[in-house]
């Protein structure tokens, strides 16, 4: 165990060295890169300054959701969102290395690509959900607290087991590429707005086939003391663990059965 | 010829005197092909290099598919933002209804069209090498890769703009233009786009020639070009002199914002007509920055050996 922790360790700390190699650059990058998860923020507040209110919610409701869904995204991205460049090792033969050495693939994927440069997004998001609960005014009892905090971290869970799901696709669909981005930043975009914008389809694929519903919107309302528009009831808010829980089963799954899929290359 | 200086200098014939109205010779001093045919094959080479840009991008099948259901889903959610934050009569922006959702599809097909993305082509040749190859050819790189970004622009058009538009068409009440002006105005507005988007990108690679490692300044690009064109949402959400900043100021309306208002007709047709104007100012602006950036970037180039 402590000798599998040594080697990611290295894994890890090597890819730190190598990107921090062209200063600017990084700097530039790391800078400009934590501004990205501010867009969805400044988007919410510029569509308020054409609107009151959106699905019968007012900006504060909408921050609320759009910046625990962003935490949530976030660290999922920054954990495990570099397992999209499996297309790229399952098009250059790469992937053959990756399997012969006695560690996880899925675990060396996720150490050798690690993006040190997006830790400025993940706290900015996280500064964010904090200022806006600080300055949404709810009413803290201690659930609400505990929710407050498990919630971005279930959801983390559910987004990374959707980027897990959806880098698998590469080993039947090679030039898959933007096809996982629908459901991954797309799941993003979609849990950051209140679901009953939404038309029809979209909720049924989206916040309950994929569970992005879980993400944002049902811990927000309760948070918010507010009953579901749509009707769901006050305990789908405690779900996302579950939810997180049945996507990383399924993810696994799909993964396990893609690298018994893969065929090399052969190059 | 090491003896030429002592050799005595014959006197000037003047019937093979230089005629002062003929093209001067070349670098190497052989003479130079008269110039209705060197324009000739300028656009000829210009025409071939777009053409191999459009047949390069339209190998990536699978790709296109893929990228196009994102399109499509993405367009659908902000279909339906969009509709939600012109409810109850509303007109944000000074849109319509059928105008917001007439951006957003039109828009998510015009984002691989224009295409903001992060392009690092030319960068990834200047650190490898494999720059020195694009220098040495007869065509300069500028022209070179911007003929090839057409190309791909123009692949484009096929394959990622036309679907999200039937999508719109098929499922929305969207707003159809009803100038006839407004189709060629469109057009037009959509090439210029995409030479004001390209000039941009090329500005971000040439970066490289110093830096080396462009993620930078690429995420830079991007964050821009996602907040400040109206890709994300349209920039007339935007506090007034916001807007007046960034339609003086910067390139970016140019590449989204313009070309989509034409389409919707956000304004009558001589205003229209203006703003793509003012892409054709951007791009002679961004062309020329980038010939005299790449005239200093080539100054400094050292090959690495190997």
């Amino acid at each position: 165990m402590a000798d599998t922790i040594r080697a990611y360790r290295s894994l890890v700390g090597a890819q730190v060295r190598s990107q921090a190699q062209y200063r600017l650059s990084f700097a530039l990058d790391v800078l400009v890169t934590s501004f990205v998860s501010g867009i969805e923020v400044v988007a919410i507040l510029l569509l308020f300054r054409v609107t009151p209110t959106l699905g019968g919610f007012s900006v504060r409701d909408v921050l609320v959701m759009t910046t625990m869904c962003e935490v949530g995204f976030q660290l999922a991205d920054f954990l495990v969102g570099n397992v999209e460049a499996v297309a790229r090792y399952v098009r250059t033969g790469l992937m053959d290395t990756v399997l012969i050495r006695p560690r996880s693939a899925l675990g060396q994927l996720l150490a050798v690509d690690f993006p040190v440069r997006k830790f400025g997004r993940l706290l900015q998001a996280l500064t964010m959900y904090v200022a806006v609960l600080a300055w949404a005014d709810l009413d803290w009892t201690l659930p609400r607290a505990l929710l407050a905090v498990g919630a971005p971290v279930a959801g983390a869970a559910l987004y990374s087991a959707i980027f897990v799901a959806g880098a698998t696709v590469a080993f039947w669909w090679i030039d898959s590429g933007e096809f996982a981005n629908a459901f991954t930043y797309g799941g993003r975009q979609f849990g950051s707005y209140p679901i009953n914008v939404y038309a029809p389809w979209l909720r049924v694929v989206f916040a309950y086939g994929l569970g992005m519903a879980f993400t944002g919107y049902q811990p927000a309302l309760a948070l918010l003391g507010r009953p579901d528009p749509l009707g769901a009831p006050d305990w789908l808010a405690w779900c996302t663990p579950v939810v997180g829980a049945v996507a990383w089963a399924g993810a696994l799954l799909l993964w396990n059965t893609g690298i018994r899929h893969y065929r090399s290359t052969g190059s | 010829m090491p003896f030429a200086a002592a050799c005595p200098k014959s006197a000037p014939d003047p019937h093979s005197a230089p005629d002062p109205s003929a093209d001067p010779p070349d670098r190497r001093g052989r003479p130079r092909p008269p110039a209705r045919r060197r324009a000739a094959d300028a656009a000829a080479g210009f025409v071939a290099l777009t053409g191999a840009g459009f047949r390069r991008y339209a190998t990536y099948r699978q790709a296109m598919v893929a990228g196009l259901f994102t399109n499509i889903v993405f367009g659908a959610m902000l279909a339906s933002i969009m509709l939600g934050v012109a409810a109850d009569g509303r007109t944000p922006g000074g849109y319509s209804r059928e105008q917001l959702v007439a951006f957003v599809w039109v828009g998510q097909g015009l984002l691989n069209v224009v295409y903001t993305w992060g392009w690092r082509e030319l960068a990834d040749r200047v650190r490898s090498g494999d720059v020195t190859a694009d220098l040495l050819r007869p065509v300069d790189p500028l022209t070179s890769y911007a003929a090839a970004d057409l190309g791909r622009a123009g692949q484009a058009v096929l394959g990622r703009w036309i679907a999200p538009v039937v999508v719109g068409v098929a499922f929305y009440d969207i707003y159809v233009p009803h100038r006839p002006s407004t189709y060629v105005l469109f057009v037009v507005s959509v090439v210029l786009a995409t030479l004001v988007s390209f000039g941009g990108r090329y500005l971000v690679n040439l970066s490289a020639f110093w830096l080396l490692d462009v993620r930078g300044p690429v995420a830079l690009w991007m964050l821009a070009g996602a907040l400040l064109s109206g890709s994300f949402l349209p920039m007339r959400f935007l506090p007034e002199w916001v807007q007046w900043l960034l339609w003086c100021g910067t390139p970016f309306p140019s590449i989204f914002q313009i070309p989509l208002d034409v389409a919707v007709e956000r304004t009558d047709g001589a205003l229209s007509a203006t703003t793509v104007l003012l892409q054709l100012v951007w791009v002679i602006v961004l062309f020329l920055a980038c010939r005299a950036v790449q005239r200093r970037a080539v100054r400094r180039l050292v090959v690495q050996g190997g």
